[in-house]
Formats: C-alpha cells, structure tokens, sequence
C-alpha cells in the first residue's frame, strides 16, 4: 500500500508540474465564464409564448447544464488522459519507468497506483467544475437539476474509464499515438451519441442499435447520456419530448446495469492493461 | 550460495539472438566484470537480471530468488544504461522516493551517507534539472545502492564520468567489497575492470568467449630471450622456465643480453576473445 501511494503520489506531481495542468486551469476558467455569460442569456430570453405543457426554465436550464457537463466530460478526459497516456511506453522510451519498475512492487500495483494519481487529480476536478456549472445554472435560472449526486459520479466513472483506456494503450502505443487513439475513441463515443439522438428523432431502428452497441462498446458515453437523463429525471409530458429531441437535453437512460457494467469494464480493461505491461520487455 | 547465477540464458528478440546461452554465476561479496562489444549482449544480461525483460530459456537466480519476482527484485541494486530521474526532484527527494519503494529504513542518515559516497554532499537539496549528466549518473549510483543491494548491476556507471568521478566509482567499488556487496559492472573501460574486478567475463554475440580472473586473462604468452645469435622467442614456456632456460643456452655456450617474460595485457585478451572486432 505504501508503494502505491508512493508513485500515486509520484504520479500527482508529475501532473501538477505539466505545463498542461496550468493550461487546463485556464481553459476551466475561461469555459466557466463563457457558461456564465451563456446561462444568463439563455435564461433571460424565454420564449414569448411557450406551448402549453413545455417548462420553459427547465427546458432551457436543462440543456444549458447538459452542454456544461458536456464540457466538464471533455476537459476531464483531456487531463484523465494527459496524466497516464505515457505512463508504460512514454516513461519507458525516455528511461524514468527503468529504475522504479526495478524495484520490489509489482507493475499491476504501479498501474493501479497511476490510476489513482489520476483520479485524485480528476475526480475533484469533475466535482468542483460540475458543482460550480450547477450553481452558475441556478442563480441564473432558478433552475435545479432533479439529481445532484449521481450524474456527478457517473461523469467521474466516465473520465477514470477514459484514464483505463489511455493506460491500456500506454502500455503499447508510444506517447503520441496513445493521446490520437484514446482521443479518436472519445469523439468515436461522441458520434454515437448523436447518432442515437438521430435515431429517435428520425425513429431509425438500425441506427439506434448502432449507437447503442457503440455506447456500450465505450460506457463513458453511456454514463454520459445517463448523466444527462437524470439532471431531467423528474420531466414530464412536452418537456421530457423536447428534451429528448436535443442534443444535449434528455439523455438515455443507462438502465439499472450500468454501474456494475461500467466497473466490469473497467476492470477488464485495467486487466488487459496489466496483462500487456507484465509481459512487455523493458 | 551465489548473489547471481545465470544458466543457459537466451534472449532472442525476433529473429536478433541478443543472449545464446550464457552461464555465469557471480558469488557473495563478488565483483565481476562483463565486458563485450556493442551490441554483444551485456546489457540485455543485466536487464533480465533486474525483471525488465523475459528471457527466452535459461534461468537466471538473484539470491536463490527466480529474477524478476519481488525477492530477487528486493536484493538488487541497478543502474541503468539509460535513465533519467524525474527534473524537478531534488536529489535527496529522488533517494527518498526509492527508500520508499525498496522499504529502506534508512531515513535521511542512509541518504546523507550516499550522497556523500558519491560526492553530492554538497547539491542534495539540488534539483536534478540543474544537474549536470555526469552528476545525474552519479545519483544514479547513490540510487542504485538504496536499501543496502546484496547485489548490484551497474550497465555502464562511468560513461559520463570525468576523471575525478571515475575514480570516486572506483572508491565506491571498493568500499562495497569491503562490505560484501556483490557487484556486476557492465564496462567497455578495460583498465577500469583490471583495476577493480575480482573476475572478468567477456560476451561476444551472446556467448561466454573468455572468463577468468583479470591475471589468468592477461596469461603468459611465452619467453623472450636476448643471445649473441639472435632473438629466440619460447612460446610455450612461462615466467617459473626463464632460469632453466636461461641456464640451458650458457651451457650451450651461449651469451644472454637480455630476459623477457612475455605477458599479454586484459586488452589483447579481450581482443583475441572478441575476433579483433573494434580493433
Ligand atoms: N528491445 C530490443 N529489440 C530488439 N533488439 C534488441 C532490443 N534490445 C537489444 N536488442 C539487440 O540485442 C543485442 C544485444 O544488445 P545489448 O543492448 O544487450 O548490447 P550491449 O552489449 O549492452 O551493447 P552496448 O555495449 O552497445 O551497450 C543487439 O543486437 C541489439 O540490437
Ligand atoms: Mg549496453
């Protein structure tokens, strides 16, 4: 345990010295303010004459929340990923990975423990970023998310799944091509969820299952979607439709699985990833 | 039983055989030299030693403990041929994280000590960044010997080192033998591994081509002798036939101006061992 916490921690002022940490922190602070300037907006133009049945401020709150917690996907899997996508190959090619590999614990504990590093860094991140889009949200709109604890889980199980996936191809891919690869499966998640979206606004059955077997294939775009359903669970009647027309409103339901499939994947994927970097030569 | 014992070690690297079956066994307190030219094998050797790297077939042994597992991994010291410490560590930093991770307790004394082995007394509190390559293989020493190794695999430690720190390793190495620490150093600086190593072992292609001590390599290689008729050169004979000889040829009415015992230097061996290659 000792060790783990060691390159946990080893790993966490790797993070905090990159460059790309600092830029991160800018861009969060920027993304912040521009949601700031965009919730108001979108609050203080209602439409002049909603259909009957439609919330207005909850229409407008929940998709204005859904584009946020969009973003906070986005720049968490870009810092989840930043942290480990060099931490087998990337280390190993520049030599920093030689003389701790050498040492007496086990490389699964140090991948772990690099999955570790990253989550202390982006799970708080998630939290923070994502408590502050939901206040900026409420005082601009008086509008709350119906759920506030597990959407904000489920985007930190999205983000460490994307730090699994950026570790599993650490450990095969060098720096470079790891970073294109973990970012191509993200915009690849991405897609089907507009896919899926289309699906149901065109009532396509094929590419509905398309996109459900894509969003399954990578569940941090299913955890996302879910997320997304449960700020609105409580819609209903013409909101709920509306919402569910919108790219970033109503979200998929996961359905109950979820969680425990989500932890399986990650699991298999860590398992992979521990198998390849135990038979790699260094 | 022996700090390190390598049999029939082979590493193969796709169609590239790195290792061909190799034996070597290095003993408790023991401070062996591998020599070889590039791309001989030598560090390929070390790496499967400390678990970076699978061998092929063969074993190799840490301690009695299969290398590459937790106690074999645990008995080691290694420095690698190739390495960087992470730049906004200080060195004093850098040693505490592997006393951390090889669960030394030594505390600050143990990394006070090595610094001062090493000659980093004074740059401790130094951020490796700021340091200089040859200082950076220096700590690469001090990092190697963290939680007392009962054996310690050095792929070449002095290939940075200025004058002054090739001899502070030479130091080193001794003050470890004194201490019974086993030693394999990984060197292409002949003189160095005379100087220091109990035993040499020369790899060329992945084989064992000679073995022994540093004086059984530089062997005799014959008797020169100076007469009136000439130079007369006894190939086979050794320094104890220089007076028989020498009487022989007077009573054979010869006159003697000059004896020479014939020795090869550790270089030409590994010249001979080696096919001249590099020469
Ligand atoms: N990762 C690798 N993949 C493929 N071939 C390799 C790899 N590592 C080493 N080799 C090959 O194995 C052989 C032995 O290499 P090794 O690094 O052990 O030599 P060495 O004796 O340490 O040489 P040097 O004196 O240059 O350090 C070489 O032919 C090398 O090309
Ligand atoms: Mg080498």
């Amino acid at each position: 345990m000792t060790a783990v916490l060691t390159i946990a921690g080893y790993a966490l002022r790797e993070a905090l010295r990159r460059r790309v940490f600092a830029v991160l922190l800018v861009l969060t602070v920027l993304f912040l303010a521009l949601f700031w300037l965009g919730a108001r907006q979108a609050f203080a133009h209602p439409p002049d004459l909603p259909p009957v049945g439609l919330d207005a401020t909850e229409f407008a709150g929940a998709i204005v929340l859904g584009l946020g917690m969009f973003a906070i996907l986005f720049l968490g899997s870009v810092l989840a990923v930043f942290l480990t996508l060099g931490a087998v190959r990337g280390d190993a090619e520049r030599g920093l990975l030689q003389p701790l590999v050498t040492r007496p614990v086990s490389r699964t504990k140090l991948l772990l423990a690099r999955l570790l590093g990253a989550a202390f860094v982006c799970v708080p991140y998630v939290a923070v970023v994502n408590a502050l889009a939901i206040v900026i949200v409420g005082r601009s709109g008086g509008w709350w998310p119906d759920r506030l604890v597990t959407p904000v889980l489920e985007l930190s199980a999205a983000v460490l799944i994307l730090a699994a996936l950026s570790l599993l191809g650490s450990v095969f891919l060098s720096a470079t091509a790891n970073g294109i690869a973990v970012f191509m499966l993200f915009g690849a998640g991405l897609v089907a969820g507009l896919l899926g979206q289309i699906a149901e606004v065109v009532n396509s059955h094929t590419l509905s299952q398309i996109s459900k077997i894509t969003a399954w294939a990578l569940p941090f775009e299913a955890l996302y979607q879910d997320a997304l359903n449960r700020i609105t669970a409580d819609a209903s009647g013409l909101t709920e439709f509306a919402l569910d027309l919108g790219p970033f409103g109503g979200g998929r339901p996961g359905g109950s699985l979820l969680p425990l499939y989500a932890l399986a994947y990650l699991v298999v994927v860590l398992g992979v990833a521990a198998w390849g970097f135990n038979r790699r030569d260094l | 039983m022996a700090a390190l014992a390598v049999r029939g070690l082979e590493k193969r690297y796709g169609r590239v055989t790195a290792l061909g079956g190799v034996d070597l066994e290095v003993g408790e307190g023991e401070l062996v030299g591998l020599l070889g030219p590039n791309g001989a094998g030598k560090s390929t050797l070390v790496k499967i030693v400390c678990g970076l790297t699978r061998a092929t077939a063969g074993s190799a042994t840490v301690c009695g403990a299969p290398a590459g597992s937790l106690a074999a991994r645990g008995a080691i010291g290694y420095l690698a041929e190739l390495f960087r410490f992470p730049g906004w560590y200080r060195a004093d930093e850098v040693l505490e994280l592997h006393q951390r991770l090889a669960a030394s307790r030594g505390g600050a004394a143990e990394r006070s000590e090595l610094l001062d082995l090493v000659g980093l007394e004074d740059v401790g509190r130094k951020r490796v960044d700021d340091f200089s390559k040859g200082m950076q293989q220096r700590l690469g020493i001090a990092q190697a010997l963290v939680g007392s190794p009962r054996l310690l695999l050095l792929d070449e430690p002095t290939s940075a080192l200025d004058p002054a720190g090739r001899r502070t390793v030479r130091g080193v190495l001794e003050e470890l033998r004194r201490r019974g620490i086993a030693v394999l150093l990984n060197s292409h600086l002949l003189s160095e591994v005379e100087l220091v190593c109990d035993r040499v072992v020369i790899l060329s292609g992945g084989q064992v081509a000679a073995a022994g001590t540093p004086d059984e390599l530089a062997q005799a290689r014959g008797v020169e002798i100076e007469t009136g008729s000439g130079l007369r050169t006894f190939a086979s004979a050794a320094r104890e036939d220089a007076p028989r000889l020498v009487a022989e040829l007077v009573a054979a009415g010869e006159s003697i101006y000059g004896v020479r015992v014939l020795t090869t230097t550790l270089e030409e061996a590994y010249l001979e061992a080696v096919g001249g290659e590099g020469s």
